[in-house]
């Protein structure tokens, strides 16, 4: 159990993917809970002209992470302001040209071997560098979650109200699009573009069936994608199976584990507002 | 009543997208008023509202509102899934008061705990908002409007899908809390509902009539002109009804 933690590659891995668990876990409860799991998906798949240029310019891959966000993010919103695109359709058309801008990079005389790792993740493959701006933009964005709790709580739960409330729900999105950002900067490294948004997704929607107050949540589907997360990678060291895919697989069997889990939960709660009708 | 009205509209027009849903809108509703805000499905009840809350530019007149809004939305809109309990969403009333980096603390639950007993809803305050019975959600919608310290409090079709005595206790607690000096607004197409007002204001993308329910009410050509000809007459002298709107939930 332990034999595997004596090889340098593995415990960069293994920290690598408790930052993703940590970082996607928690912030994934919002993104479910605010309806961006599609979004979770483009921005990932945005991100990929980015990576291939960074790869081929040999610097980290947040430096070109971070711009290729942020130019695919004005182009939806551009895209959206044409009239008659739907904002839906703004961000199918965004995210397929960065997509298909990337593999054309990807597939270029220029770009190094190995560049599928960007596509798949190689947990195994990340540097010092890599796990260090990795642990910073984590550390953000649990920061930033704690710090805008309530007003994130409030735009999910009542948009309408939000404003009398004194929550910009406009203000809310925008905070949690940038954090999600970051947060896939940090996984694409570790889980790869096609699979990040199993990091959001799969924890949240597991966790969600599990709790039923927002902390609670956030701290089990931590748990379950950190607990994921390793059980990946040692799938991947005996298996020898791809390390993001082994990840990803972990994070689905974790919330295929949720739905009996959820139901028998459900059902073993008192029913406190029945009793009170009937004395009312 | 105090002389300052809660809230002020004259010839007030908003709507979506540029395109007004209600236009001509004039009332005023001081302290300690009640005002039933009349009209059919898709009238601009709810335009109204939210042209009250801010959330909607204005394209004409002036509307003026020198109260705070706490605000109880139709229960199927406010997500019954979310992770929240009956005092997380009475919480919520108190974050205005904070800045902007701060949670609610333990003197923010404490208020919020109040309220919820206030309105008769502290046994149930570790409950999940979505387990809650329609009344009893409306009541901590109004217990989060109540933290917020709302001189007015809008309500759209609070009554909507509740049994009797839930809607007569929730009835008697809208009297209560006019009477402490809040004004209230009740977007409702019921007609009873409106005659236990002060106001009625009739919409049907325009406004139709505002004034008391005896004068307004009594008029049968406001009342087809709000519902569009959907007026019986009740055999044995049992006045006027409404023949049922069709529900579209949205």
């Amino acid at each position: 159990m332990l034999e595997p933690l004596q090889e340098p590659f593995m415990q960069r891995a293994l920290a690598e993917v408790v930052l993703i668990g940590v970082a996607g876990g928690a912030l994934g409860c919002w993104v479910v809970f605010y309806g961006l799991s599609y979004a979770a998906e483009s921005l990932a798949h945005s991100l990929f002209p980015g990576l291939v240029l960074a790869a081929i310019a040999g610097v980290p891959l947040l430096l070109g992470a971070t711009p290729a966000v942020v130019v695919a993010a004005l182009a939806i919103a551009l895209g959206a302001r044409v009239a008659g695109v739907s904002r839906e359709a703004a961000v199918a058309v965004v995210v397929t040209t960065m997509l298909g801008l990337g593999v054309l990079l990807a597939l270029s005389p220029r770009s190094p071997p190995g560049v599928e790792a960007l596509l798949f993740g190689d947990p195994f493959g990340v540097a010092d560098a890599d796990l260090a701006a990795a642990a910073a933009l984590a550390a953000l964005v649990l920061l930033s979650l704690r710090l805008l709790h309530g007003r994130l709580l409030v735009a999910g739960f009542d948009r309408g109200a939000a404003r009398a409330l004194g929550v910009s729900p406009a203000l809310a999105d925008a905070a949690l699009l940038i954090l999600l950002a970051a947060a896939t900067v940090v996984a694409v490294q570790g889980l790869g573009n096609l699979l990040v948004v199993a990091v959001f997704v799969g924890p949240a929607t597991a966790a969600r069936r599990l709790a039923d107050r927002m902390l609670p949540t956030m701290l089990l589907a931590t748990l379950l994608a950190v607990l994921a997360g390793v059980g990946g990678l040692y799938l991947s060291y005996y298996a020898g199976t791809a390390g993001g895919a082994s990840v990803a697989a972990a994070i689905v069997a974790a919330y295929l584990l949720s739905l009996p889990l959820g139901r028998l939960l459900a059902a073993r709660r008192p029913a406190r507002v029945r009793a009170e009708a009937t004395i009312a | 009543m105090s002389a300052e009205p809660l809230i002020e509209a004259s010839d007030v027009a908003a709507g979506y997208d540029g395109t007004p849903a209600i236009s001509d809108v004039t009332f005023s509703l001081c302290s300690g008023q009640r005002l039933a805000l009349l009209g059919s499905n898709g009238g601009g009840k709810t335009t109204l509202l939210r042209a009250v809350l801010g959330e909607l530019r204005i394209f004409g007149g002036t509307l003026r509102v020198s109260a705070t809004c706490g605000t109880v939305p139709q229960t199927e809109r406010s997500r019954l899934d979310y992770p929240v309990s009956a005092l997380d969403v009475a919480t919520m009333g108190t974050l205005a008061t904070l800045p902007w980096w701060r949670r609610p603390g333990r003197r923010e639950r404490e208020a919020a705990g109040r309220a919820l007993e206030r309105v008769d809803l502290a046994s149930l305050a570790e409950e999940t908002f979505g387990r809650l019975s329609g009344g009893q959600r409306q009541r901590a919608l109004i217990a989060r409007a109540l933290v917020q310290d709302a001189g007015v409090l809008l309500l759209d079709e609070p009554f909507s899908g509740l049994d009797r005595p839930s809607g007569e206790r929730l009835e008697a607690l809208i009297g209560e809390l006019a009477g402490e000096g809040r004004g209230v607004v009740i977007a409702t197409h019921d007609l009873e509902q409106a005659r236990a007002c002060d106001l009625v204001l009739c919409i049907a993308g325009r406004q139709i009539a505002c004034g008391p329910p005896g004068e307004v009410l009594a008029d049968v050509g406001v009342l087809e002109a709000t519902y569009g000809g959907a007026i019986v007459e009740l055999p044995g002298g049992g006045g006027r009804a409404i023949l049922p709107p069709h529900h579209h939930h949205h």
